[in-house]
């Protein structure tokens, strides 16, 4: 209570003053600081206060005011640095400004974006919470790293953390200059500049195990001016088909999605349906086919066929102890 | 017990409160507590504590010096607080939040709020000015181009309050089934859009990913949901465990450890050559078909009865290869 009281104090008498205002006589202006017990305890009192008060982003200026024999700091806040501008938002542009903070409701960034909405509305228009349909993208922040990576990338940060590779036993020590983050199907991603390989890479936050540790000073690097967030995260997959489509036998009533996207479909009797397939990878068409077990049987290429014997022979043999 | 007790509130935070309350009671003159303290997500105890705080402090400690407060009889008034009046600029998280937030529903429709995204937008940018350039460091990727009719036709059933009939396709028991939809809302969960509505043939509420719906007509019926239809809370994400889901274990070879990433797993075992999970579901029967595509890099410990099903439908589905 005490501090916060001192805090909200000091606050005002800075933005308060005219001319920026001398220790001894902040001292004096401030009840809980004239109440400390000697100088030493004021000044150190008053340099956290003063550390704390910038944390916040408030502008805490320093001037150097020239007294006839000595150099003494003097302290302000200057109202036009201090205060949120006017600006004047219709209620339905504050509508939309609510759906927009309601978009991380479920992050943890949630209390910032209600901050923010409270002083946009802090001037007294109302927003108009009727009128909106509910249209409400969510974003969620689950991976431990967010907020730290989040940090990192907004001020420009050099971190280093350990990174585990999907099929790698050990996590290994990754050092990157953060570029930007990137929210794609439900999962972040970083976009950075890894020191070690000396190449861009991307990283996802899920894989980074423990903590991320500042390695340099904010903004000591540059993100490049054409660098775009979104189309690194993209560009790792890109399927190039350029082979005969795969022939797949499937059970009628079955395969409702190989159905949709089938090139042609042939009816062989009543029980069975013959599709024509494009695909990029036959490792990962046969993934696809194991998984609809006896409803789907590959046909061509022989090297489909073989995949899928090949998944289906390990799913037996996996649970070689079961009863059947 | 104490572990779950939240952190106490520290001189900071509570200042960061007092400075946005401040300039917001200022221009409400006359508001209840209630609605104050509903305002700033605090009780009415909470917000009185912060007004007998703020009536203490001022520019100087003379009388005319301090701040003015009063909320006898559940109204308050504030006063003699020109100091603090305005609220403190945007912090970064603060723009980017809502600059992010911005793009993201403009992405989604910008012509369905009659142009207030943009509006809001630009006037945001302008007033927050250097901090803004921290949000074009952060993008939300909407993987949305393959479901922009179906979003637009949901958003015009919405605003008339219509009844919609949907071909929904379940791949994870590979069917396709008809049902009539009330529509509740439209939300973006995890980078993809779900269609949340009263679902005729379940009598229950239900999410529907728009990607797979196959058929849409919005039908000339009303579409006002039952009051029974509620809004799910939606921060586990969409998936929600229910009473009769089956606990299943299974252990993950190197090739198929992807699955601990991708689907919501209870808990979660790393030792050096693989990664045992387990997973909670109401249908086995997509798990099974996941088993099988991992070709013995999945293995089931436990129920018996799926690991059953594993073995007996890839012998059935072998048996038609003639090998």
């Amino acid at each position: 209570m005490t501090k916060t009281e001192r805090l909200l104090n000091l606050v005002l008498v800075l933005l308060y003053t005219r001319r920026a205002l001398t220790k001894a006589q902040i001292r004096s202006a401030v009840p809980q600081y004239s109440s400390a017990p000697t100088v030493e305890a004021f000044e150190r009192m008053f340099e956290r206060d003063k550390d704390e008060l910038r944390e916040l982003g408030i502008p805490l200026m320093t001037e150097d005011i020239g007294l006839a024999f000595d150099e003494e700091p003097a302290y302000q806040i200057h109202q036009r640095d201090y205060a949120l501008p006017d600006i004047a938002f219709e209620t339905d542009e504050l509508a939309v400004l609510g759906l927009a903070s309601r978009t991380w409701a479920q992050a943890s960034l949630a209390g910032p974006a209600a901050q923010a909405l409270r002083k946009l509305q802090a001037s007294g228009v109302e927003r108009d919470r009727e009128s909106l349909i509910g249209i409400e993208p969510r974003l969620r922040t689950v991976e431990p790293a967010f907020d730290a990576i989040k940090d990192a990338v907004v001020r420009s940060v050099p971190v280093r953390f350990d990174y585990r590779r999907p099929e790698a036993a050990e996590a290994t020590a990754r050092e990157v200059e953060p570029w930007s983050l990137v929210s794609s199907a439900g999962r972040w991603y970083l976009n950075a500049w890894d020191r070690g390989r000396q190449a861009a890479r991307v990283f996802r936050l899920s894989r980074i195990v423990g903590e991320v540790h500042p390695i340099g000073k904010p903004g000591s690097y540059a993100v490049p001016p054409d660098h775009v967030p979104r189309t690194m995260v993209r560009a790792q997959s890109a399927p190039v088909p350029d082979h005969a489509p795969a022939i797949v036998r499937v059970r009628s009533g079955a395969g409702v999605a190989l159905r949709r996207r089938a090139r042609s479909i042939g009816e062989v009797d009543d029980a069975w349906s013959l599709l024509d397939l494009d695909y990029g990878d036959v490792e990962e068409l046969a993934d696809e086919l194991s998984g609809y077990g006896p409803d789907v049987i590959a046909e061509q290429p022989t090297e489909l066929v073989d995949a899928v014997i090949a998944r289906l022979r390990g799913a037996a043999a996996a649970h070689e102890g079961a009863a059947t | 017990m104490s572990a779950s007790r939240p952190a106490p509130e520290t001189a900071t935070d509570r200042l960061t409160r007092l400075l946005t309350m401040v300039p917001w009671l200022v221009n409400r003159q006359g508001i209840d507590t209630a609605s104050a303290a509903a305002e700033f997500g605090v009780s009415v105890q909470q917000l009185e504590s912060d007004l007998s705080l703020i009536f203490l402090c001022g520019y100087g400690q003379m009388p005319d010096e301090l701040i003015e407060a009063d909320w006898e009889g559940g109204r308050v008034f504030v006063s003699n607080a020109d100091a603090i009046a305005k609220p403190l600029r945007l912090g970064v998280d603060e723009a980017v939040t809502l600059i992010v937030g911005l793009r993201a529903l403009r992405h989604v429709s910008a012509v369905a709020y009659g142009g207030a995204v943009d509006r809001a937008l630009a006037k945001l940018e302008a007033a927050v000015g250097p901090q803004a350039s921290g949000a074009d460091r952060i993008a939300v990727a909407m993987d949305d181009a393959a479901v922009q009719d179906t979003l637009k036709v949901l958003r015009g059933a919405l605003a008339e309050r219509r009844r919609v009939h949907v071909s929904y396709f379940v791949p994870g028991r590979d069917e396709q089934t008809e049902r009539d939809v009330d529509p509740i809302r439209l939300v973006g969960l995890d980078g993809r859009w779900y269609l949340e509505g009263w679902c005729h043939r379940a009598g229950d509420t239900r999410l529907f990913r728009l990607d797979r719906i196959v058929d849409l007509t919005v039908l000339e019926v009303d579409g006002t949901p039952p009051e029974q239809a509620v809004e799910r809370d939606l921060a586990g994400g969409s998936f929600r465990a229910g009473p009769d889901d089956v606990v299943v274990t299974v252990r993950l070879l190197p090739g198929a450890t992807w699955v601990a990433d991708y689907y919501p797993v209870e808990s979660r075992e790393d030792t050096n050559d693989a990664v045992t999970v387990q997973l909670r579901t109401a249908d086995t029967e997509w798990l099974v078909r996941l088993l099988r595509r991992l070709g013995g890099r999945g293995i089931v410990l436990d129920p018996p009865d799926v690991a059953s099903a594993v073995r007996s439908s890839a012998l059935s589905a072998l048996a038609a290869y003639d090998v």
